[in-house]
């Protein structure tokens, strides 16, 4: 078991084992892969609130008078466009345009921004940022992901719960704020990846767990990893390394919004040439018309293969995500996949595959 | 969710699927142990009545939220019934695993394959 060795914890661990927890490896650390059931946690951050540990994630802090023109070369989007207090989402892409990662950046000051990585990519991504940073003498790079615990609570109850525990208003969508939570000073993001309203919460490791009690005790269910990944793909958020990867582009990724060549980040020539000749294939949402449900892995018959796929708690059907051929890409395309042997019928359905009911 | 259970007088595949002989024919499911670790049962197809299921090899796919997992056949024989309500209510799987969650009856081919599988104590034995 030289894996469990290599293994990390995030401080919350205890906590989550105590609440019965299911934990299993995910990206190098051990993590709650649900705990009362995935649907009902799914139903609860649909219905109310849930909170999900998210201290896994990483975070890169990049300042100096040169921050600004780094974080153009190296994000996709247009990080100029970023007030401060404000986030913006996009991407890490390589010369090819293929996707190392996607990301939140959240600008705290004028010359300092920090951006949170996914778990798996973390190492990577400090490298590349140091890498590139070297053009860019007046910048530094810190890596602190051992510096954040960070915890999502999402749902149409999130925002009241974190507000009772909260000394001031907290930071409304698509922003981010000190604030004190709970007694301890925290930074609050209007952010998350559950298509709910609701806050991200970056706070010291030493005081995650009584934050996180503070929100349990006033209602939000604790949720893991598998009922995130059934609410992100519901509302069609990418997942890197199920329909994101550095093989693939964000033009075919659908994601050409979070993309402004004329910043002149990495990649940017790559994806123009895309954007302008249009992509050989698509990330195409789809619903499983008859019977089962389609994995990640599983082949579209003609072309292309599942990067994600789920029973939506939500709809009650099987759904996912797909790269196709831009031919059978268009709504209301009926697909055929191979699921282990058995052709299953689908259709392309429109993003998101689930919407908010409107308040 | 039920509570762990392995009931006496069932026997066992150390895949985790139980049988209940009842002269040629025996009954198949999952065990507690299998159905917790899949957690919520959300699609089973059941095979067609007719076809043969060989001992030790999957015979169909019972679908979670998150996983897929193949279910293995404790003996051999053919398809006589399936347990059709499972068509609507999978979750059956995980409310009663030995009971209303059963998955198909087969007339064994050789029922002196049933010495090969495990008595409770003997499965349990491999779950710790």
């Amino acid at each position: 078991m030289t894996q469990a060795q290599t293994l990390r914890r995030t401080p919350l661990y205890e906590t989550h084992v105590a609440a019965g927890a299911k934990i299993v490896p995910f990206a190098g650390w051990e993590m709650p892969v649900q705990y009362a059931g995935i649907k009902e946690e799914h139903h609860a951050v649909r219905t109310a609130a849930g909170v999900f540990d998210v201290s896994h994630m990483g975070q890169i802090k990049t300042s100096g008078p040169q921050a600004l023109a780094f974080l153009q070369r190296v994000l996709s989007n247009d990080v100029e466009k970023i007030a401060v207090g404000g986030a913006q989402y996009s991407l890490l892409c390589k010369e090819d345009g293929g996707v190392l990662d996607d990301l939140f950046t959240y600008r705290l000051a004028p010359d300092t921004y920090l951006t949170v990585t996914n778990a798996a990519n973390h190492e990577k991504d400090l490298a590349w940022f140091q890498e590139q940073a070297r053009e860019f003498p007046d910048v530094a790079v810190e890596d602190q992901a051992d510096q954040h615990a960070m915890i999502a609570v999402q749902g149409p109850l999130a925002r009241e719960i974190v507000q009772a525990v909260a000394d001031g208003p907290l930071p409304s969508r698509m922003t981010a704020g000190s604030a004190r939570l709970a007694g301890h000073h925290a930074l609050v993001c209007g952010t998350g990846y559950t298509g709910e309203d609701g806050v991200e919460i970056l706070c010291a490791p030493e005081v995650v767990a009584d934050v996180w009690d503070q929100v349990v005790r006033r209602g939000a269910v604790p949720a893991g990893l598998a009922a995130r990944d059934t609410l992100r793909l519901e509302v069609c958020f990418h997942l890197y390394g199920n329909d994101l990867m550095e093989e693939r582009g964000p033009i075919e990724a659908g994601l050409g919004w979070a993309c402004k060549e004329e910043t002149g980040f990495i990649g940017a020539e790559a994806v123009a040439r895309v954007r302008a000749e249009g992509p050989a294939e698509r990330l195409v949402a789809f619903t499983i018309t008859d019977r089962g449900i389609a994995r990640q892995g599983n082949p579209v018959l003609g072309g292309g293969e599942v990067t994600s796929g789920t029973m939506s708690p939500s709809l009650e059907v099987g759904v996912g995500m797909a790269y196709v051929p831009a031919g059978l890409a268009e709504v209301g395309t009926a697909l055929e996949i191979d699921v282990r042997g058995r052709t299953r019928q689908a259709v392309v359905s429109a993003k998101p595959l689930y919407a908010r009911p409107a308040a | 969710m039920a509570d762990a259970s392995y009931p006496e007088g069932l026997l066992y595949h150390p895949e985790h699927d139980w049988a209940q002989i009842d002269g040629d024919v025996a009954t198949f499911g999952i065990t507690w142990f299998a159905q917790d670790a899949l957690g919520e049962v959300v699609f089973f197809e059941a095979p067609a009545v007719g076809s043969t299921v060989t001992a030790g090899e999957p015979y169909t796919e019972v679908e979670s939220v998150k996983a897929v997992s193949d279910v293995i056949a404790p003996l051999s024989g053919e398809v006589v019934e399936v347990n059709e309500a499972l068509g609507d209510t999978p979750e059956a799987v995980n409310e009663d695993p030995y009971g209303a969650g059963w998955m198909v009856k087969v007339r064994l081919s050789d029922p002196a394959e049933k010495d090969a599988l495990l008595d409770r104590d003997a499965y349990v034995a491999t779950l710790s």
